[in-house]
């Protein structure tokens, strides 16, 4: 395991197959959960496919913003981890991330973020494993981070005007 | 309930009403789901008023079934369409791809089933609260670009960032009846037609999103550990398909095996590598592009721009790659690529409208149709020609009202009013033009009664073949489309791996060979039934229409199977094995013992009725 460990995400090389998302809630939630993956595969228009999750900005702004210190930062890995105990759902950490990646998910007491797997992300073994690597463990790049949270609508956007089917 | 939800969500557009109706747990047991389980709602719906029942009216019962793999399999994300098909006049069990299967089946619903008609362009938005029927005045005449890019917005406002949605495009509103059910774009459930039947009702898209987990399953550990093995062997042995998807065949059926359809399959050879996949890929912007839960990624996303116009389309894949190039003379990759793309957005079925157009070119080329007659001035591989016969198609403007109505019909009324027989030109079965796989090399998969004994005539997804329990029999497709997976991700795994895989979904215990001595085979006889039945416009002799299109009794005039054709004798041979081997008589009727054997009793009646009407005509 790297040094502060973190997921690259190359969206040229992502199928779209979500099989990441599947991985993630087999691996959470014990369940086939879509809804409740920390990862997930947004595609907005077919074709241009996002991989997306949280970055662990280096400044935490969700774990700054939760009233009830739910969220903390797990040292060793620099993963943002929730205390189910003490999150009341209120939803300010979603709104204080600047990519809006904590989700809050009917059916689940806490809201939910990717933990990095404890250092051994599920999602980045099944992608190897399909073989597609679109997902890669590597190390934290620091505040470059912060450049992939480009709102999946702004890059959906360019595509499509690259690609002629938009003005 | 482990794996499936035993109930189905049932729409009526007429009354904007729906209601939820329970499965007995049995019926999924026994149909499985997908294509099983939309003959099975079909027979009871409209079993008993099947022949007076028009497609395209409002009694037609559309059907979007789910199957117990989907969700839970690696490239299980199928949704199978069924109804009365405007085009055969029986059940066509017509698979797409699309996360509506996933989305519908986590709200807690096995299938949509959509009676009625619409009076104003309508959608449904299906989620965990319940539906919504919502205006699709504004959405009614876009193809699938636009639409996909309005829909999309307002997807991102209800929080939901995929496209968990099927539609149609203008094809499928003007009742066009080789048009399609569409999904990402690309995607079509193609054969059958059902687009026309989603128009007829006015329905313009269906979108579901569950925020709920999907049914647990019945042994969740060793779901776990078949779903992580299924997805390390498929990858270990797909890297070639990976690579290219099926666009190799463009050039490949044609020179090595062929039997591919040159010029409505006068030929079934060509050697031009233009249409190689390594000119193809060349205009490829996504290389790598899977469905929801696909470890494979065949789609491939091709883009090209012809006159300023930009055209989107997947591939080209084979089948369209071989309907829309050769098959019409155009050897152009670029203009192949837009022709396919062009037919994706108007949301049209390439398969049989690149039979329907070859048809048509033929009968220009023969003298038989004059071009005032057609309104085009066209000849093979005219790619502006082709193009405005797709057009009037799609409006169904003077001569494009009768192509709409596909090959089968198209032809018949040639015939009736040039007063000459031109069928011989028609490579459909049963209405149903024939997939880009011919049998006259004895090279390619299908066998010589595959198209002719199958249950969905033309439908190269659903050959029919023997021996009866191998995958070249027509209850292997059944299997797959009633799982609701990949056809190309199920060949890379064992039937025995797949049953297994059932059964710790769904805890049922289903043997392989009850799958094709029992489960597929009753399906097919419902379906056979109900083909035979037909009606009210078109009913097959099973005596004249079990049989291949006449052009393929013809020797391939070219290539290296020069002289090679289909032996008559040999068909009929093979024909009489077959309905001996799956129960069915001397018509192909599925005769009393099997009718009992299958626990299809109410069929009898039915099928002897059938007997009757042919052994005194």
């Amino acid at each position: 395991m790297p040094e502060r460990p973190w997921i690259l995400r190359d969206y040229s090389l992502c199928s779209g197959c979500g099989l990441c998302e599947i991985a993630c809630s087999l691996r959470h939630e014990g369940t086939f959960w879509r809804e409740a993956s920390r990862v997930r595969v947004i595609e907005l228009f077919p074709g241009v496919t996002i991989p997306y999750m949280c970055v662990q900005c280096p400044d935490y702004p969700c774990v700054k913003s939760c009233p009830t210190g739910a969220l903390k930062v797990r040292e060793d890995l620099g993963a943002v981890v929730v205390d189910e105990g003490l999150c009341t759902l209120c939803g300010k950490c979603v709104n204080a991330c600047p990519g809006k990646v904590p989700k809050v998910v009917k059916g689940k007491s806490s809201v939910i973020i990717c933990d990095l797997c404890g250092g051994d992300p599920e999602c980045v073994k099944v992608c190897e494993l399909v073989g597609f690597k679109a997902l890669k463990l590597t190390k934290h790049p620091g505040e470059a981070v912060k450049s992939y949270l480009v709102s999946p609508e702004v890059i959906t956007k360019y595509y499509l005007r690259s690609w002629g089917v938009d003005s | 309930m482990s794996g499936v939800n035993y109930r189905y969500l049932e729409v009526d557009l007429s009354r904007c009403s729906y209601r939820v109706v329970e499965l007995p747990r049995r019926v999924l047991r026994d149909y499985l789901g997908g294509r099983g389980l939309g003959t099975y709602i079909l027979w009871r719906e409209l079993g008993r008023e099947w022949g007076d029942v028009d497609p395209l009216s409002p009694r037609n019962v559309l059907v979007m079934a789910t199957g117990p793999l989907t969700g839970y399999f690696p490239g299980g994300s199928k949704l199978i369409v069924t109804g009365k098909s405007p085009l055969s006049n029986g059940v066509v069990g017509s698979a797409v791809s699309t996360d509506l299967s996933v989305e519908l089946k986590a709200c807690g619903y096995d299938a949509l089933v959509i009676k009625g008609a619409s009076k104003d362009p309508t959608y449904l938005l299906i989620t965990d609260e319940g539906i919504e029927f919502r205006d699709a005045s504004k959405l009614w005449g876009l193809g699938g670009t636009e639409l996909i890019k309005s829909l999309s917005r307002e997807l991102v406002d209800l929080g939901i960032y995929s496209l968990p949605m099927v539609y149609i495009g203008p094809a499928g509103e003007s009742l066009v009846r080789v048009a399609a059910v569409m999904s990402k774009l690309t995607h079509a459930a193609g054969y059958g037609g059902y687009g026309a039947v989603m128009g007829s009702k006015k329905l313009k898209a269906v979108i579901a999103k569950s925020r709920k987990p999907l049914p647990k399953v019945a042994n969740s550990s060793k779901v776990k550990e078949l779903w992580y093995r299924v997805i390390e062997s498929v990858a270990k042995k797909v890297s070639e398909f990976r690579m290219w998807g099926t666009s190799p065949a463009v050039w490949r059926v044609g020179a090595v095996t062929s039997s591919e359809p040159v010029m409505n399959w006068r030929e079934e050879w060509h050697d031009r590598r233009e249409l190689s996949h390594n000119v193809l890929s060349s205009f490829w912007v996504r290389k790598v592009w899977s469905d929801w839960s696909c470890p494979i990624g065949c789609m491939k996303l091709c883009r090209v721009v012809i006159n300023g116009e930009t055209y989107l389309t997947d591939g080209p894949d084979y089948e369209l790659g071989a309907y829309l190039g050769p098959n019409l003379g155009i050897f152009n990759p670029e203009e192949l690529a837009a022709l396919s793309g062009l037919i994706d957005d108007l949301g049209l079925c390439g398969i049989q409208v690149g039979n329907t157009l070859g048809l048509v070119l033929e009968l220009l080329s023969e003298g038989v149709l004059t071009k005032d007659e057609v309104g085009v001035d066209v000849s093979w591989g005219d790619f502006r020609g082709v193009k405005e016969l797709i057009e009037l198609m799609v409006r169904r403007v003077g001569f494009g009202r009768l192509m709409g109505e596909g090959t089968y019909r198209l032809a018949k009324e040639v015939s009736r009013v040039k007063g000459r027989d031109v069928m011989k030109y028609a490579v459909q079965v049963k209405g149903i033009g024939v997939g880009a796989h011919g049998v006259r090399s004895g090279k390619d998969y299908p066998q010589p009664i595959a198209y002719a004994a199958s249950v969905q005539g033309g439908d190269h997804t659903s050959v029919a073949g023997l021996p009866l329990k191998s995958r070249n029999s027509e209850a292997w497709r059944v299997l797959i489309d009633s799982l609701g997976i990949c056809m190309f991700v199920a060949y890379q795994v064992s039937d025995e791996e797949l049953i297994n895989y059932l059964n710790a979904v769904t805890g049922w215990f289903v043997s392989t060979d009850e799958v094709y001595e029992v489960i597929a085979p009753r399906v097919l006889a419902i379906q056979r039934v109900l083909l035979l039945i037909g009606g009210p416009d078109v009913r097959w002799d099973p005596r004249v229409d079990d049989d291949n299109p006449p052009r393929f009794y013809e020797p391939l005039p070219t290539g290296p199977y020069r002289g090679s054709k289909v032996d008559r004798e040999e068909v009929r041979k093979a024909l009489r094995e077959y309905y001996y081997s799956i129960g069915w008589d001397e018509y192909g009727i599925p005769t009393e013992e099997t009718l009992r054997k299958l626990g299809l009793n109410e069929l009898i009646p039915i099928a002897n009725e059938l007997r009757k009407g042919l052994s005194t005509t």
